[in-house]
């Protein structure tokens, strides 16, 4: 089995998260889309590190998870001020933008 | 450089079981069933990144990801709501075909680019994680990347302090005080509501329940000393019943005294229908006197 396999299943799973961002509508299937996303980009760091011999990719992949804890903790937050408002948690609800 | 027979054996068991939890993703229909879906994911690249050579980045997916993300989404569904469903209709016209027309394109080009890109002979690990991984990890996240990591660090202050400032809710309504309360109970006398509290339900000598209704200083019931959950359902008992009941037993035993009445010896039919009140009343009775005699030896 060649590593690049590794790649090929982030990609999958990269191209699963953002087709979830894409079509689900409730904002917290939404956001587990990104997460997912990435999770699949951490998965490819990881491998570029093994490919290279050269611990700076996890080191990356270690900065992305850091980052995406912070970034879940507001976009939940936000997600439950909608919802304290509009009582929904739905993307489409989200319209007042709209002319 | 290709993996080892046992990586490669791993790869091929969890890979398909991770896709198809991330497809679960897409298309479970309940919220808490994608949060579960994508727990899994992350569980197996946890196990892919300590095959990878990368355990400390393993062990860090499992705490921060599983362990903390997962659990904070699952606590967001559960204040939002668990089982709030999607909705399938469209608002925008051919969304779904589109979105899964982009999807695919996506993962097309992804696997397209893999597949041509041609890779450096991979090297491996072993010799950067010569003095360990976690060791080799901090001399480059201290030593390269000490500014990026000190950023972070504000980062994740200034998040957790977004996390408390957008879920703050203002108290938009005064706060009752004792005061107002007790204004708003003397308000209410008006519209029939008493000061003090309801009377007690009554005490008998042979009834001691909360459908009996309590005598007032007139000797007439007080209907409102029993509950009123019991007065709806028509389980109230009538004080009279009671009453008629207790003066036909000491009637009877004032006969039995002068021995006229049925002999002591004999059984007596209980004269009433024994109340579930009063039956629990002499079970607790019996044990109360088992305990006595219990401590009394």
């Amino acid at each position: 089995m060649e590593i690049t396999n590794y790649l090929g299943l982030a990609a999958i799973l990269f191209a699963i998260g953002a087709t979830t961002v894409l079509l689900r509508r409730n904002a917290i299937v939404v956001f587990m889309g990104v997460e997912l996303m990435l999770n699949a980009t951490n998965l490819a760091f990881v491998t570029f590190a093994r490919i290279h011999g050269d611990v700076t990719g996890q080191v990356l992949a270690f900065f992305v998870m850091v980052v995406a804890a912070a970034e879940v903790v507001v976009g939940l937050a936000i997600i439950i001020t909608i919802f304290r408002s509009r009582r929904s948690a739905s993307v489409d609800d989200v319209n007042l933008l709209q002319s | 450089m290709t993996a080892s027979g046992a990586e490669a054996a791993l790869f091929w068991v969890l890979a398909p079981l991770m896709v198809l939890a991330a497809l679960g993703l897409l298309f479970a229909r309940k919220a808490v069933h994608a949060a579960v879906c994508v727990m899994f994911v992350m569980v197996g690249l946890a196990i892919f990144y300590v095959a990878q050579e990368a355990p400390f980045l393993g062990v860090v997916q499992v705490v921060v990801y599983t362990g903390a993300v997962m659990m904070l989404f699952l606590f967001v569904l559960m204040l939002v709501g668990v089982d709030s469903a999607d909705s399938l209709t469209e608002t925008i016209k051919g969304q779904r075909w589109l979105g899964v027309l982009l999807g695919l394109g996506l993962g097309v080009v992804l696997l397209g680019v893999i597949a041509q890109a041609a890779f450096p002979p991979a090297v491996g690990l072993a010799e950067a994680n010569a003095v360990t991984n976690p060791v080799a990890l901090a001399r480059v996240l201290l030593g390269d990347y000490v500014l990026a990591m000190e950023v972070v660090g504000v980062l994740l202050v200034t998040a957790a302090l977004a996390g408390l400032v957008l879920t703050h809710r203002r108290r938009l309504s005064v706060r009752p005080t004792q005061r107002s309360l007790a204004a708003a109970r003397v308000a209410a006398i008006e519209q029939g509501r008493t000061l003090t509290p309801l009377p007690a339900p009554g005490v008998y000598a042979q009834n001691n329940a909360m459908d009996t209704p309590a005598l007032g200083p007139d000797g007439e019931p007080l209907v409102h000393s029993v509950p009123r959950v019991l007065r709806i359902r028509g389980q109230e008992r009538s004080a009279i019943a009671v009453l008629t009941e207790e003066e036909t037993l000491v009637a009877r035993d004032d006969l039995r005294l002068i021995g006229v009445g049925p002999t002591a010896d004999a059984p007596e039919p209980d004269p009433r229908e024994p109340a579930e009140g009063s039956v629990e009343r002499h079970a607790e009775h019996g044990t109360d006197h088992d305990d006595e005699d219990g401590e009394v030896r």
